[in-house]
């Protein structure tokens, strides 16, 4: 049996080798890039951690990194499952002297890793995910969801069918239906809605679609037909969002009156369906397309991803996170010794005294993809407005609204009692951030 | 030559019953017991103890737990991932509103909790069988995920409906949630392993044990010999869901952090299975070599790359991985069908006679 003994050795070896490990020297500003670019939520995952990488390589070759500092980002696959996206965070974190600040693009993973990464000192950029209590700065030091959460995102979302249907008291007794992915994720809003119904009186059935395919939706579908909502409102994400788009489709729903959150409206999600998905509404906070001065820095740039999805909602949407990250060093490097590598500590300072202007985002070349935003020790997730709402003309997602206010007095309150039970029960004082 | 039984006289009964007979077994268990206890917590990285030293050995004890119920006493079983979820929630509702109890007293009740559930749905046992039984506990994982996400009371009507692992402390250093010290983390989840291996290795000599197996074997004949095969089921799925709930109780304070219902779903379940069914049924060491199998083969093939400098975009490696790994469980399962805990018999054997085969 000398094959048998041969694999046994190779298995050995393998094993041998792992227990030594390399050690890698570089130096440089390092970003662990958690990523999905396997398994049923691939469609989403793709485009983002390509738009996400991308945007480092852009900075590296284009500016030198900032001040000379280069980022070096190592990614690590993880398939939108928790367990190994923590595995992932602990293999990633200490390399290369330390991660800036990881975005893990799962609420499931972002929730696992909150009081770890705040016991490490690395900021997490939930951009638009996680938990949306982490707004409350004083109790999440180390948690920053801008440019907006869940909840902001909810309200608003409602408070444009209010517009739609002619006010506020229009919602009075109408019926609507939220269909969500079965996961922390797609549950987030649900608290937020249930206040809404009960402000408002209108009624939402719910509508979970199971995790483990995202496509097991016919059932739903024939439910919708059944009771006939106003509007159809989505939290899904991956493949769940092309297969719900489609089933709406079938049903000849009117896909005007079909609206899905930021993770549910992306070219992946309509052009499965076709024509069938013309007229389908998101929410959004960033524009699509490659009509922006820095995509003509990145023509001919070696080293960036070839996937053809350049230009993508969910693409522009990982650059725009990317851009947070190297703004956040920038600042970090103005107080903390310019040219030097910043530890997440410092660039935790930085996030939290974000300030990015129109003028500040005209000079990043990123005007109509990122928005103003403005991040304060006790918001963290930014005082600018909450979504644009896009919708979907059968080659590009057109925007179609101005901003739309989150009802803070309705999301607030929320954020700061959720935040305040965490504190209480993991015994955090929360900061004072009126100094 | 070197390891060898002959020659070795026990003179008295309590030699004779003792759980390793063998001197040699005997140290290598006490001398590997005194190194996971001593030397990892002194020389292992941070990486090793808390990402994977810590799920191994939790999830070995969801194998043990599973290996009880199937391996010993032949009951299929789906439910192992809805069981833990029973322990992580119900030790999370327990910690959080008994503040005073201690967390070493809370995992137990937990585990005595999943105990309680799993007695309930395993009172099926007795009537349907196989395939039929594993439908029937594949009913309990779908039910009691459903009934914790459902019931806001579990999770103390937290709005998330995830809630944060609760700080606890054992002689003061903090062994439960984020900012736990990694040793004290580790020791902690290492107790539970080994005092629980401890028992099970013991049950399943014992009289109970024996009962198990008698009616793995053959019900019938198990039943003419005077075993009351209720009983004997149901122990069988009370120490199970005991064990698969302290694992899971484990598994979100000590590991992920936080309660997750995705945690324990039915992939969880499937998981489990198929570390007692490589590991090898019936076997305490086949539940330990199935979970690092199960467990750590992915992340190894995930990382190889990495470690002999060779960079390959984090996709492929992943479809690599994917691949490999179908392999290798096919190849392990071909090569020894009883599982890795037969091929470690197997070294043994040819130990024995080493160096002068026949």
């Amino acid at each position: 049996m000398l094959t048998k003994k041969l694999v046994m050795a190779g298995v050995a070896a393998a094993i041998a080798a792992g227990a030594i490990g390399v050690v890698q020297a570089e130096e440089g500003q390092f970003i662990p890039a958690l990523t999905y670019r396997t398994g049923p939520y691939a469609p989403g995952g793709i485009p983002t951690a390509n738009g996400y990488t991308d945007y480092f390589h852009l900075i590296n070759q284009r500016d030198g990194g900032v001040n000379g500092v280069k980022f070096i980002v190592e990614e690590c696959e993880y398939g939108y499952k928790t367990d190994r996206g923590v595995e992932c965070y602990d293999r990633l974190k200490d390399k290369h002297g330390g991660a800036t600040a990881v975005s893990p693009y799962s609420t499931g993973t972002t929730y696992a890793l909150i009081d770890k990464a705040t016991a490490d000192k690395v900021p997490i950029l939930s951009m638009g995910y996680g938990r949306t209590s982490a707004a409350d700065g004083r109790v999440f030091p180390y948690v920053f969801n801008f440019p907006a959460t869940y909840w902001s995102q909810a309200t608003a979302v409602m408070q444009y069918i209010a517009n739609e249907m002619g006010g506020l008291e229009a919602l009075k007794g109408q019926r609507f239906a939220f269909i969500y992915l079965d996961h922390p994720y797609g549950k987030e809003p649900i608290p937020t809605f249930d206040i809404l119904a009960e402000k408002f009186g209108f009624t939402y059935d719910k509508y979970p679609v199971p995790f483990a395919t995202g496509t097991e939706q016919k059932s739903v579908w024939l439910q919708i037909r059944r009771t006939k909502p106003a509007y159809i409102i989505m939290w899904g994400w991956g493949v769940m969002n092309a297969t719900a788009v489609k089933e709406a489709a079938n049903i000849k729903f009117d896909m005007s009156k079909f609206i899905g959150n930021w993770w549910s409206a992306s070219e992946q999600d309509v052009l499965p369906a076709g024509d069938g998905a013309i007229g389908y509404k998101g929410a959004t906070f960033n524009g699509s397309g490659t009509d922006y001065k820095v995509f003509e820095d990145m023509k001919g740039m070696s080293g960036l991803s070839d996937d053809g999805d350049r230009g993508t909602v969910l693409y522009n949407r990982g650059m725009v996170n990317a851009a947070y990250i190297v703004e956040a060093v920038r600042l970090a490097q103005e107080k903390y010794g310019e040219g030097k590598r910043v530890t997440g500590e410092q660039v935790r300072w930085a996030f939290e005294n974000l300030d990015l202007t129109a003028e500040d985002i005209e000079g990043l070349g990123l005007t109509g993809l990122m928005p103003v935003t403005k991040v304060t020790c006790l918001n963290h997730e930014g005082t600018n407005p909450a979504i644009l709402i896009q919708q979907w003309n059968g080659k590009a997602w057109e925007i179609i609204t101005d901003w739309i206010p989150a009802m803070t007095d309705v999301v607030r309150p929320l954020i700061e009692q959720d935040a305040a039970q965490y504190a209480k029960e993991n015994n955090i004082t929360p900061r004072d951030c009126s100094a | 030559m070197l390891y060898r039984e002959a020659g070795q006289f026990k003179t008295s009964y309590s030699a004779d019953q003792a759980m390793l007979t063998i001197p040699l077994d005997r140290w290598f268990v006490f001398a590997l017991t005194a190194f996971a206890v001593i030397g990892v917590p002194l020389f292992a990285s941070e990486y090793l103890m808390v990402s994977i030293l810590v799920p191994v050995l939790i999830l070995s004890i969801a194998a043990l737990g599973l290996n009880i119920l199937t391996g010993y006493c032949g009951q299929l079983s789906l439910g192992t991932g809805a069981f833990m979820a029973a322990g992580a929630y119900l030790a999370y509702k327990i910690a959080t509103n008994i503040t005073w109890l201690p967390i070493w007293v809370v995992i137990p009740l937990a585990g005595l909790c999943a105990a309680a559930i799993g007695i309930a749905f395993g009172l099926p046992s007795l009537r349907i069988k196989g395939f039929y039984l594993a439908v029937a506990t594949l009913a309990a994982q779908f039910f009691l995920l459903w009934l914790f996400v459902k019931v806001p009371w579990f999770v103390n009507d937290s709005i998330s409906g995830v809630p944060p692992a609760p700080p606890r402390s054992v002689f003061g250093f903090q062994v439960t949630g984020a900012a736990a010290g990694n040793e004290a983390k580790y020791l902690f989840v290492l107790a539970f392993v080994i005092a629980l291996a401890w028992i099970a290795r013991n049950l399943a000599r014992s009289r109970i044990g024996r009962s198990w197996m008698a009616i793995r074997d053959m019900d019938i004949a198990a039943e003419l010999v005077g075993i009351r095969p209720l009983p004997t089921k149901l122990s069988a799925f009370a120490i199970s869901s005991f064990y698969c709930g302290v694992a899971g109780a484990l598994w979100a304070l000590c590991y992920i952090n936080s309660v997750e219902p995705t945690a324990f779903d039915i992939n969880r379940s499937f998981q489990v299975l198929f570390m007692v069914i490589v590991g090898g049924l019936g076997s305490v060491l086949g539940s330990f070599l199935g979970a690092a199998f199960i467990f750590l083969l992915p992340i190894l093939l995930n990382s190889a790359p990495g470690w002999i400098g060779y960079s390959v975009a984090s996709d492929t490696i992943t479809h690599i991985e994917f691949m490999l790994f179908g392999v290798l469980i096919i190849f392990f399962l071909i090569v020894e069908p009883h599982g890795l805990a037969r091929l470690w018999q197997i070294a043994k054997e040819k130990l024995r006679l080493w160096p002068f085969p026949y």
